[in-house]
């Protein structure tokens, strides 16, 4: 299946795959994953931990290759190169030059023994030949441009004498440094505090205006992604169920899945005390994924159809809106859907369904 | 935080938190410097006074031994007092720490050899073997380890994990006859089975009279090693920040050797400190074996002849080379480890 | 504080497969093979997952030859072998026949049947030593690293003293003192491998402590010995156990290395360490009188080491982010 439109489109990813055979079966982490992005857009990409969205982003990155148990198919096109197609030397030149990556934990993400200006000026020097010391003021500039008090400081530091908001500071200022024209950012406030969150996540947008450089935003909480994304696409077991610009997604899901997601995040306006919605059920098993509708055994929608066979992604009017479900939310079919599980107690799968549950 | 829970409760007064002044950190720095010392003084007592108490206990009088197997009671009774063995262990244990205090080691039973001058001349012998075989068994260590981590499973991976395997399993008095057959006498004779040459005397000689207690000694260190890092290096490979460090276009080469190595890097430096410490007090089985006048010998023979003096002497060598080790394996640490900076 | 990393103190982190952020399962090779997927590859896959996942064939050698190496030794009297102490003058350096299997030593002793007596001695020296070394030093960690403080510094302070004696004059010692025979042999080497389990026990204890199990008992108000036996003790007897097996092949080698020095277990009852040594003295004409006991030595402790290495290595982490 072809992502569509054309022209302007700074990553395509194509039909993309990733399975790990292990000791215990096959782990389908990606299954037939198509997405496209413009240059200067943000995209966010959103689900449950073992949605397959971290594997993506890495295959999309080429961090995950094949080889070794690990199966990988579909192609990645970066500005009419075909990343997928690329020996590992020839990849690590977009890597940091081109294409930059944030992932969930400052913790972690920084080399405990290096010093922060170590760290910093490491891919600098590689990737645009500058002497150590033009570096080491690159380095100090970016530090100030993320936010970072004393850089001149800072770049002497060790990750350990940062706290965590900091240290996720540093990493953005490592991935801008080569002022790439792509973003890949995990999580990149999922370990901090809910304090310094909001302020990580509008630097990086405001980082993402000055610079025109297109984001891939993965995130499990899509209030993070309402006001700070243009398009979305919801991820689940390896699989995308629905994609919309944002401001479509939030005005009407049509995939149950998608309803769900908004029901267990707090309005951000209007009353506080109105009731979060727990998603039923287990994140997906990649190892037994179900026949049908990945999301059947949790959908308070499910019917028999559901279990037995796979919806295909159809266009909910536009080529911009497409989603996976055959009793889409906010159709008659899905209407109708809800009302005879909740008639009966339970959707076919034995999910218990109540009134409450599916209230939208 | 750190720094409260290790400095209490020896030392309350230097409790410096996170949030105390820089001053109050150093202090309780200090604090801590001082209590490791203390402890390392304080096995280094109780080893050398454990000795005495060892030496003590061990059946046989060493007046007789010293006097001759002819002497008479009256002769046997006079070398015991020459010797001042009649009076308590206690006594003159003080009285031997008193002559270390001021320099003084005492002379052999024996032949009257000064103690510091027998070490003298077999701890040189000790040392060049021990240091040799360390590097060499790091220097084929960390290489292949460092490769086999970044290819687990591989063929590099898998034949040098059999070799040690089989390496481990090994006595090091088996392998060293398995080296004599093939190189000193049994298919070949390219190198000298026994003896051990000054390096002063002919740095030649000396190079070929320390090969084959080196492969010997090294070959087992080696396998451990090679195991130990690459496992330590396993788990730093899956670190974000190694992925972080992939994200920016970093050659492996560079990943492996500047950001995955020295943090893996420390349970290696502790054990071939502690392998040092131990070797440095004589290797007695590859001693014996080659014939090579070190301090494992000595120590050996000592004992057999309840040479108390030269004993103490060389235990004493043995615990201070445990103990410089050990402060050497801490400064290491200091500068391989900011984290461990800023809590010490 | 250097504390000796000792193997085997990593707690099960086995990779879990749910989380997608966390531990991917499998995240390696830069070289990026089979970017279209050819069946014939994925097939190569699934082979090499399959081949990972069973059990090699050298852990059955491995267990077979360790299974017939004790159970020779414990039969050893009623097996019909000679007598391992009398001579056989015809068969002094006596190569293999169909009468000595493995030959004869300088005396003319059957081989054959020295090394499985040997068996015995060198089992018993290692299998006794480690345990009741684990035993103390499993149970003096667990104090060290439950209580900390004071109970700590103390430990800590006998373990230096003990690694900073040479062990091999400890030795000496014992034997000179207490008496040359098995038991002070086991003794003094237990007393030898006790700082060790200290280290390794109290180092697992600290991780099991901060569990929240143990913290819940605490909180409920439960005895500290209570909570060592019941809680901690469960927790930590595992990688103890693990590292102790392997720690088996190493006192063997150790008992083989002091009977090679005339220390070990003394003359008349046969040990693998004795009869190596035995034949040193003819190394370049007879080879073999002191190649069979080295060989069968070597595979003992091979199998220990493999399936020991192999045991520890269900809770290693295998794949790389490189």
């Amino acid at each position: 299946m072809s992502a569509g439109v054309g022209d302007g489109d700074l990553l395509t990813a194509d039909d993309i795959v990733v399975r790990f055979h292990t000791k215990k079966g096959v782990v389908h982490a990606v299954e037939g994953v198509s997405l496209r992005l413009k240059a200067g857009e943000v995209l966010a990409v959103v689900g449950e931990s073992g949605s397959g969205k971290t594997v993506f982003t890495r295959r999309v990155m080429g961090l995950v290759a094949g080889g070794r148990g690990t199966e990988v198919s579909g192609t990645v096109t970066y500005d009419g190169t075909k990343l997928t197609e690329l020996s590992g030397k020839q990849l690590s030149k977009f890597w940091g030059s081109e294409i930059a990556l944030i992932l969930q934990d400052p913790m972690t993400s920084l080399n405990p023994v290096k010093r922060i200006g170590a760290q910093l000026t490491e891919s600098i020097v590689l990737h645009e030949r500058l002497t150590k010391k033009e570096a080491l003021a690159r380095a100090v500039e970016l530090l100030r441009s993320v936010g970072l008090s004393e850089p001149e400081r800072r770049v002497r530091q060790y990750p350990h004498e940062l706290s965590g908001g900091m240290r996720q500071r540093v990493t953005i200022a490592i991935a801008l440094s080569c002022n790439p024209r792509l973003l890949l950012a995990d999580e990149p406030t999922t370990a901090l505090d809910v304090t310094v969150q909001a302020q990580i996540l509008d630097l990086l947008a405001d980082l993402q205006e000055r610079r025109q450089m297109a984001m891939l935003l993965v995130t499990h909480d899509l209030r993070v992604v309402r006001s700070r994304s243009d398009r979305i696409a919801v991820m689940y077991a390896g699989r995308i169920v629905e994609t919309a610009p944002t401001p479509e997604l939030f005005a009407a899901p049509r995939m149950p899945y998608t309803e769900a997601l908004m029901n267990a995040v707090p309005p951000t306006a209007g009353p506080n005390h109105v009731r979060l919605q727990v998603i039923p059920g287990r994140p997906p098993d990649l190892l037994n994924p179900p026949v049908g509708c990945k999301f059947s055994p949790r959908c308070p929608y499910a019917q028999e159809k559901c279990l037995a066979e796979e919806p295909p992604l159809r266009d909910a009017g536009s080529a911009e809106h497409q989603y996976r479900c055959w009793f889409p939310v906010g159709s008659a079919a899905g209407a109708e859907a809800r009302a005879r599980n909740v008639q009966r107690g339970t959707s076919a799968a034995g999910t218990p369904v109540t009134e409450e549950m599916v209230l939208t | 935080m750190a720094d409260t829970m290790a400095t209490t409760p020896a030392i309350p007064a230097t409790a410096g938190g996170p949030g105390a002044p820089r001053g109050a950190r150093r202090r309780s720095a200090v604090g801590r410097i001082r209590k490791r010392l203390t402890h390392l003084l304080l096995v280094l007592l109780a080893v050398t006074f454990l000795s005495f108490v060892v030496v003590d206990l061990l059946p046989g009088d060493a007046a007789v031994v010293v006097a001759g197997d002819n002497a008479t009671p009256e002769q046997v009774q006079q070398v015991r007092e020459d010797l001042q063995l009649d009076r308590p262990v206690l006594i003159r244990y003080v009285d031997w720490l008193g002559g270390v205090l001021t320099g003084d080691l005492g002379s052999s039973f024996r032949t009257g050899q000064p103690v510091a001058e027998a070490l003298a001349q077999r701890i040189p012998v000790s040392f060049e073997i021990t240091i040799v075989a360390q590097l060499l068994a790091l220097l084929i260590a960390v290489p292949l380890a460092v490769y086999s981590a970044y290819r687990p499973g591989r063929l590099v991976d898998r034949a040098s994990m059999t070799i040690g395997f089989g390496a481990a399993a090994m006595p090091t008095f088996v392998f060293g006859m398995v080296l004599i057959v093939l190189f000193a006498g049994g298919v070949s004779s390219i190198l000298p089975a026994t003896g051990y040459t000054g390096f002063f005397e002919d740095p030649l000689a000396n190079l070929r009279s320390i090969i084959l207690p080196c492969l010997t000694l090294m070959i087992a260190e080696a396998a451990v090693y090679r195991q130990l890092l690459r496992s330590d290096m396993i788990s730093t490979l899956q670190e974000d920040f190694i992925l972080m460090a992939r994200s920016k276009g970093l050659s492996p080469r560079k990943i492996l050797l500047r950001h995955a190595l020295r943090p893996s890097s420390f349970s290696l430096i502790t054990l071939s400190g502690v392998n040092i410490g131990r070797l440095l007090g004589g290797t007695v089985i590859v001693e014996t074996l080659f014939a090579i006048p070190g301090l494992g010998q000595l120590i050996v023979q000592a004992v057999f002849n309840r040479d108390y003096m030269i004993l103490q002497g060389a235990l004493l060598f043995v615990a201070v080379a445990y103990v410089v080790i050990n402060m050497l394996i801490d400064l290491l640490y200091l500068a391989l480890d900011p984290r461990v900076r800023r809590d010490a | 504080m250097p504390e000796t990393t000792t193997p085997g103190t990593t707690p099960d982190t086995s990779p879990g497969l749910a989380g997608d952020s966390v531990a991917t399962p499998v995240p390696s090779a830069t070289v990026p093979t089979a970017t279209v997927p050819t069946a014939r590859g994925a097939a190569k896959d699934a082979k090499r997952a399959r081949r990972a996942g069973r059990t090699p064939f050298g852990w059955y050698v491995a267990w077979t030859w360790l299974g017939a190496v004790v159970l020779a030794a414990v039969f050893a009297p009623l097996l019909p072998l000679w007598d391992p102490a009398v001579p056989d003058y015809n068969n002094v350096f006596g190569g293999i026949t169909p009468e000595h299997w493995l030959g004869g030593d300088t005396l003319g002793r059957d081989t054959f049947s020295r090394v499985i007596h040997g068996a015995r001695a060198s089992l018993l020296v290692g299998i006794c030593a480690v345990g009741l070394g684990a035993l103390v030093g499993g149970i003096l960690g667990m104090l060290a690293g439950y209580f900390g403080g004071r109970t700590e510094r103390v430990l800590a302070l006998v373990t230096d003293v003990v690694l900073a004696f040479p062990g091999l004059v400890f030795i000496i010692a014992i034997v000179a003192i207490l008496g040359s025979s098995l038991t002070n042999l086991i003794i003094g080497l237990a007393i030898l491998s006790v700082p060790t389990f200290i280290r390794l026990t109290r180092a697992a204890t600290l991780v099991v402590a901060q569990r929240e199990f143990v913290q819940a008992a605490r909180a409920y108000g439960c005895s500290p010995l209570r909570i060592i036996a019941r809680e901690i003790a469960p927790n930590v007897v595992l990688p103890v156990a693990a590292y102790a097996f392997i720690m088996i092949g190493t006192f063997i080698v150790v008992e083989g290395s002091l009977s090679f020095l005339g220390l070990g277990i003394p003359p008349p009852t046969p040990s693998w360490g004795g009869m190596i040594a035995g034949g040193r003295t003819e190394l370049l004409n007879y080879p073999h009188i002191s190649l069979f006991p080295a060989a069968v030595m070597f595979l003992t402790v091979l199998s220990i080491n493999y399936i020991g290495e192999r045991t520890r290595k269900q809770f290693e982490v295998k794949e790389s982010n490189l």
